[in-house]
């Protein structure tokens, strides 16, 4: 199939990774102002309007306040949403639209270099975005102790595991509808179904093995104890899945972005 | 002299489709070379193979001595390119995206700063180097992707098209850049179809068409090698006794829609002929390459 005539070499990224990051990151701080009312604002909603609305008819979820559950469960879903908007619209823009890539494909930059600084940036925009969570869950009064920082490594992770999936979307996408049918088949029913809202303990016994195999699962199983200050268990387990997600996403957009780029 | 540029039996092939068929050329450093060919001839997949943006499907090539594409960093770090379409970073004002292009090249952020004023100035755009890049003119983005092109002090700088698209003013700096870059000693190769460009700078041009090199030579050279020296072009009129006339000569006639091509050497006699007949409208003037190009590549549409 065409699939296999993509070059399969393996990743080989560079230094130039660090000048892709950077330069994101320039465009980054000239949009700071809406970033920051992103960043902040909408978190800010959620907790206030679904922790006090909700949380008035749930005492306690999981041993835990309702504001510390769901503002745990929002830190890990919103790297998943910050790193795949940015994996898909952003990344498409400069892929496709705005030809960014070619300019950098004619200087010393691989596409390696080029997607591992994508990657990058997509976590690195997951862990702004903790940051601002964890901030006004801190400033609530829900966070667990400092060890709730440790939130910010793994949104970290989560930005790799889910850049690097949208990254794949991107590299097969024609056009940014393409888009809906990577947020509604996969990114929203990790939201709803993986724990953000409700513990996956009330799901019926076959769909929570089911949703073992998606990487949002095992990102909140790692965020949200650790936030609430709670002993976190099997990690091995769950850094070993995001990463997994993260390596084999990266692989098989790199492929495909070869396949459509380099030719 | 090492050659900039030695390509050997360089194919590309896109399923069935050959776009380049075994091209073989050297660039000798300092030179201008100019890649002539109608569209879809395979120039800019050549240049893009040059960069190891395009993988190559046989052949071998070495740039700069080293090979490509295993040596496709060190590579790309010596060249400059001017792509055909637009790639300038949008997200930036004109000053940044050559200083973000810089960084590309692993160039530090105060050497590339230190770069830019001159460039801007070579470019003529220091007025605007905090203009965001969409509001500038064809012309000015052109020349900014010029610029671009010289921020990492390129020894070979490649330019697909360079003018296509550009109003006379705005084509004719871009040729005093081209031909400043050529004083300076850097390595020129550039596409075109427009000949009056390819006349002007380069040194040397190849003829493309169908994936292959036609032929190669100086713009003197391969007008001397193809075409007659003088050209009549009648436009309007009866030209029937004019061709039996011009045949009787020893002129060779090309049709075109209602122009007659009369190429010959001794003309003399013919014009005194077309003086006769008022109804006769007619050009003659020199053969130049657009004659070799047509005369190599033919008459008939490519798109």
């Amino acid at each position: 199939m065409r699939l296999m005539e993509a070059d399969w070499t393996l990743p080989q990224p560079g230094w130039g990774a660090l000048a892709v990051w950077r330069r994101n990151l320039r465009v980054w701080r000239k949009l700071i102002g809406p970033a920051v009312v992103l960043n902040f604002g909408e978190p800010t909603l959620y907790l206030l309007g679904l922790g006090f609305g909700l949380g008035a008819f749930i005492d306690t979820m999981s041993g835990m306040p309702y504001l510390a559950f769901l503002a745990s469960g929002i830190i890990a879903s919103s790297a998943m949403t910050t790193a795949s908007f940015e994996g898909t619209y952003s990344v498409f823009t400069r892929m496709d639209v705005q030809r960014t890539y070619d300019a950098m494909l004619a200087t010393p930059l691989t596409l390696d270099d080029i997607l591992a600084g994508e990657m990058l940036w997509c976590a690195t925009k997951a862990g702004f975005s903790a940051a601002a969570i964890l901030a006004v869950a801190a400033l609530l009064g829900v966070t667990g102790g400092w060890e709730a920082l440790w939130a910010l490594p793994v949104a970290f992770l989560i930005g790799l595991c889910f850049g690097g999936l949208a990254l794949v979307v991107s590299a097969v996408s024609s056009n940014y509808d393409f888009f809906n049918y990577y947020f509604v088949l996969a990114v929203t029913p990790m939201l709803i179904l993986c724990g953000v809202f409700y513990p996956i303990e009330g799901l019926p016994p076959a769909m929570q093995a089911a949703i073992q195999v998606l990487p949002l699962t095992h990102a909140v199983a790692l965020a949200r104890p650790l936030v609430a200050g709670l002993p976190v268990t099997d990690v091995a387990l769950h850094v070993a899945v995001l990463v997994l997600y993260a390596g084999a996403g990266f692989y098989l957009a790199l492929a495909l972005a070869r396949r459509r780029l380099l030719v | 002299m090492t050659p900039i540029v030695s390509a050997a039996g360089l194919v590309k092939h896109y399923g069935g489709f050959t776009a380049v068929d075994g091209v073989s050329f050297d660039i000798a450093p300092g030179r201008c070379v100019g890649v002539l060919g109608p569209n879809g001839a395979g120039k800019t997949t050549t240049l893009r193979m040059i960069l190891g943006m395009t993988p190559m499907t046989a052949g071998s090539l070495s740039v700069f001595g080293l090979p490509m594409p295993a040596a496709g960093r060190a590579i790309r770090r010596r060249i400059g390119v001017v792509p055909q379409a637009d790639n300038l970073d949008p997200d930036f004002r004109v000053d940044e995206n050559l200083e973000v292009h810089a960084s590309y090249f692993g160039i530090d952020a105060a050497t590339a700063r230190a770069r830019v004023p001159e460039l801007l100035a070579f470019a003529s755009l220091t007025e605007r180097r905090h203009a965001r890049t969409d509001t500038l003119s064809g012309g000015m983005k052109r020349r900014l992707t010029i610029a671009r092109a010289l921020i990492n002090a390129p020894d070979l700088v490649m330019l697909d098209e360079p003018t296509t698209g550009l109003d006379p003013q705005a084509r004719h700096v871009i040729w005093s850049r081209l031909s400043a870059l050529r004083a300076r000693g850097t390595t020129l190769l550039l596409t075109t179809h427009y000949m009056e460009e390819a006349e002007r700078l380069c040194d040397e041009l190849m003829i493309m068409d169908h994936g292959r090199i036609l032929d190669r030579g100086s713009p003197r050279e391969l007008i001397q090698r193809h075409v007659e020296p003088e050209v009549i072009e009648v436009r309007a009129g009866d030209t029937r006794r004019f061709a039996a006339l011009a045949e009787r000569h020893g002129c060779r006639l090309e049709a075109q829609g209602d122009s007659l091509y009369c190429y010959g050497h001794e003309s003399a006699p013919l014009l005194d002929f077309l003086q006769q007949d008022p109804a006769l409208v007619y050009l003659h003037r020199p053969a130049g390459l657009e004659d070799v190009f047509l005369r190599i590549t033919g008459r008939d549409l490519r798109d």
